[in-house]
């Protein structure tokens, strides 16, 4: 196999690495041609070594099967990075600092005086019928004032090169494991390229995180009790939650590993006895978390919880109640959250939404449903939504009985032509659709992931990048401006290897 | 430590111990029954007596017969004590805490299951059943090398100790009692057998060597019980295992209760003089030992594990 630009047919779309067929964009011309030195055999080579890696490492994903069964399946890795200058990242970087900071304060906001109800920004509606708002937290004050510690937004860029933010994932983000993995599979199966473009590290990720849970320690001590609380080997998360502990070096705590004391405080069940936990990242759902606050027959949890929490002897990260940020009609007022509270322009634009609830927007969704994107309010991994221009009649049928029936729990956005990247399918190189979810930590101070998860929708033409539906992904590399600049005008290329004795 | 992987570690060791001594017991059986006369071999039955599994056999199998009980031992998974059985136990204990095991001894903990599924069929034949048991036994060793040899040795690794030799001394005490129990009447006409019979009981705990070796006398009934029950030196002992479990609980926090009871089951050996028990003096002898041995396992779980609401495994 040749690798040959001028036949990679990427026009119409905005490429990561292309301005047009054939011709790459300046900035990253020697990224392209470094590819085409080296050859498309030992690209493929490259794959494959990276792919048993995959295997040899462990790096696995959990998906349901029908037959209620779960399948431990290998991470789908394609081993060209996609590549974005460090000056356009600092921009994002600061963009979604601005937009999460916004959100802690809107969902304080929210649990106290709700004033930004009162203001009339924010309908009142849309907060008595979101699922995700919590009875059970109003008046809490959580440490710093911060709910959501961990945000991970998706972020896709469309055809004119914008970059939006099309969701923000504030209840238990997952992906960030297969962002640090990902680069460790790439740093062993293209170490020349590292050489030439420096991408900027993001393995500090698991100690930032550590710092951050650290930081809202109730007890001042120097180490405090960190824990994950996983729903346990089942859940599709499992790798990362055992990763993330393993990599913290912090327990990995089941629901029955854990007890609320009659002093309110929590205790994890040691071998030396009952010892006291200072702060839970917890990849539970709220609802599952506590059994006496939430749903009675959730196995998951522990009774009590909610009742520590509350007293301020541990902390939960994210609090109990962030979700209520995450819904996706929320979404579409977080520009007017931003200019409500911090009063700034948004940095990262968000993709023009229209909400149902509103009734020139209903009208216009539903006359024009086959061009646009239609999300239920609450679902995540990609459930329930429709596609406009891949659907079926009877399919926008459905969807406009579910918009009228309930258009508080709709939203509909453009179809964006989201940016694409090449990617290796079979033998070829060919253009794939991608997305890009980056992650906030958020404490005392707060810190963006360098780059972030960039997943691929594998099958020609589709937009779905989540891995249970057939997605896969690719490093991330925030290049320095400089350095790029540099290796083009030294006109170095990776080495073609030649096989010797 | 947590006190689930506490708990799964001690599982893990003793499934994996169940797996091996089962394979042992039924691989020294086929071997007997092949010098003995048809007509006074004592068959396969005594096999499902040692597991206490016999209610459980009859709901599912007819009669015991040779394909019925090995059936039953190696591969039902009806049955949670059959080899299959305490393999996937085994391995499921494990699943949840492998940043505790070396990586090694989980990969061979899986291909010992898998193997142990893949060859069954073979194994139930009579020519694919000695190669099939050897290679479980051989497995089995191997990960308690990869454990003993590489895996830290912390608390975690105490628990593990604790659950192999809590099983051993179990299975033991299962072996002798019933392979005495079920022995031949003492008549004129068995007496030539009778030896063959002890030398089974010593080879399904790989000890005839080594009782040749320390006893340097023949194989009779009264040193045989004397060498399983009670050397010091030789580690599919009772004794050897009590002794081990002493010292992994002196390393253990929060130990007193355990302790006492495990030196109530030393006490127990040290006041036997189980050569010379007649066959119904030894089976309630076995019988204290079993009591003495459920009764460290619940101080074991009431002391370091999840209470039992909270646990799932057990």
């Amino acid at each position: 196999m040749e690798i040959d630009w001028s036949d990679y047919d990427c026009d119409g779309f905005y490429d990561e690495l292309l301005a047009k067929r054939g011709e790459p964009r300046p900035e990253l011309g020697a990224l392209a041609s470094d590819m085409q030195a080296l050859g498309g055999d030992e690209l493929l080579a490259r794959q494959l070594a990276a792919e048993v890696s995959i295997k040899e490492m462990g790096i696995s994903f959990t998906v349901y099967s029908e037959e209620g069964g779960t399948i431990d399946r290998a991470w789908p890795y394609d081993v060209i990075p996609r590549v974005i200058p460090e000056q356009e990242w600092r921009r994002v970087q600061q963009g979604l600092k601005q937009r999460v900071q916004a959100l802690n304060l809107f969902i304080d906001d929210l649990y106290h005086g709700q004033q930004i109800v009162e203001d009339g920004v924010f309908p009142k509606d849309v907060l008595t019928k979101s699922v995700n708002f919590r009875p059970q937290c109003v008046g809490i004050d959580p440490p710093l004032g911060i709910w959501a510690h961990i945000c991970g937004s998706d972020l896709v860029r469309d055809a004119d090169g914008t970059l939006y933010v099309l969701e923000d994932n504030l209840r238990v983000p997952s992906g960030v494991s297969y962002m640090l993995e990902n680069r460790l599979v790439t740093k062993r199966v293209f170490p020349e390229l590292f050489e030439h473009y420096a991408p900027l590290p993001v393995d500090d990720y698991p100690s930032q995180l550590f710092d951050t849970l650290a930081a809202l320690s109730p007890r001042p001590a120097e180490y405090p009790e960190v824990v994950v609380l996983t729903p346990g080997i089942y859940n599709s998360a499992y790798f990362e939650h055992a990763y993330l502990a393993q990599q913290m070096g912090a327990e990995l705590v089941e629901g029955r590993d854990l007890f609320v004391g009659d002093d309110d405080c929590c205790y994890m069940r040691t071998v030396d006895g009952p010892a006291r936990v200072d702060v839970i990242y917890r990849r539970v759902d709220d609802l599952f978390l506590d059994p006496e606050a939430f749903r009675p027959d959730s196995a998951l949890g522990v009774a009590g919880l909610m009742r520590a929490w509350k007293a301020g002897n541990v902390v939960l990260a994210n609090a109990p109640g962030a979700g209520v940020a995450d819904d996706k009609v929320v979404y579409a007022f977080v520009p007017e959250i931003i200019r409500y509270y911090l009063d700034e322009e948004p940095i990262v634009p968000n993709v023009p939404t229209y909400r149902c609830m509103e009734p020139d927007a209903m009208q216009y969704v539903l006359e024009h449903m086959a061009e646009l994107v239609v999300k239920p309010a609450n679902e995540s991994g990609g459930y329930g939504m429709l596609v406009g221009p891949a659907s079926t009649q009877a399919e926008r049928d459905r969807m406009t009985a579910a918009v009228k029936r309930d258009p508080r729990n709709y939203i509909a956005q453009p179809t964006l032509k989201l940016s694409t990247v090449p990617t290796v399918i079979k033998n070829r190189i060919e253009p794939r659709h991608v997305d890009l979810r980056p992650f906030i930590l958020s404490a005392d101070r707060q810190q963006v992931t360098m780059g972030g998860l960039t997943r691929v929708a594998l099958r020609k033409g589709s937009l779905v990048v989540n891995s249970s539906q057939g997605g896969g992904s690719k490093d991330t590399w925030i290049v320095p401006d400089a350095l790029i600049g540099e290796h083009q005008a030294s006109g170095q290329s990776v080495q073609r290897q030649t096989q010797t004795r | 430590m947590l006190s689930r992987v506490a708990e799964n570690l001690y599982w893990l060791a003793r499934y994996l111990e169940r797996a091996e001594n089962t394979a042992r017991i039924v691989n020294v059986n086929a071997n007997l029954l092949l010098d003995l006369p048809k007509g006074i071999a004592p068959g396969w039955a005594p096999l499902v007596d040692i597991t206490g599994a016999n209610t459980l056999f009859e709901e599912h199998y007819k009669d015991y017969g040779e394909r019925q009980v090995m059936r039953f031992l190696l591969g039902d998974e009806r049955h949670p004590g059959s080899i299959l059985s305490a393999l996937n136990a085994a391995r499921e204990n494990c699943r949840t805490i492998r940043d505790f095991v070396p990586r090694e001894a989980w990969e061979q903990i899986n291909s010992l299951t898998l193997y142990a599924r893949e060859g069954l069929q073979k194994g139930l034949t009579k020519n694919g059943r000695h190669p099939y048991l050897r290679g479980l036994i051989t497995g089995s060793q191997l990960i308690n090398g990869l454990l003993d040899g590489t895996m830290l040795h912390d608390q975690g690794f105490e628990f593990l100790t604790l659950g192999r030799y809590l099983e051993r001394a179990d299975m033991t005490t299962r072996i002798a009692d019933v392979h005495s129990a079920t022995l031949l009447p003492d008549t004129d006409e068995v007496r030539p057998y009778d030896n063959i019979q002890w030398v089974s009981v010593l080879k399904s705990l790989t000890a005839y060597q080594m009782y040749r070796r320390s006893a340097q006398i023949r194989v009779q009934r009264g040193p045989v019980l004397g060498f399983i029950f009670k050397s010091p030196r030789f580690p599919r002992s009772v004794r050897w295992c009590i002794d081990h479990i002493r010292i992994c609980l002196e390393r253990l926090p929060r130990n007193e209760g355990a302790l006492r009871v495990n030196g109530r089951l030393v006490r127990s050996l040290d006041a036997v003089d189980v050569e010379h028990l007649s066959q119904k003096e030894l089976h309630e002898f076995v019988d204290e030992l079993q009591l003495g041995i459920g009764d460290l396992h619940q101080e074991i779980a009431e002391t370091w594990f999840l209470p039992t609401e909270a646990s799932a495994v057990g």
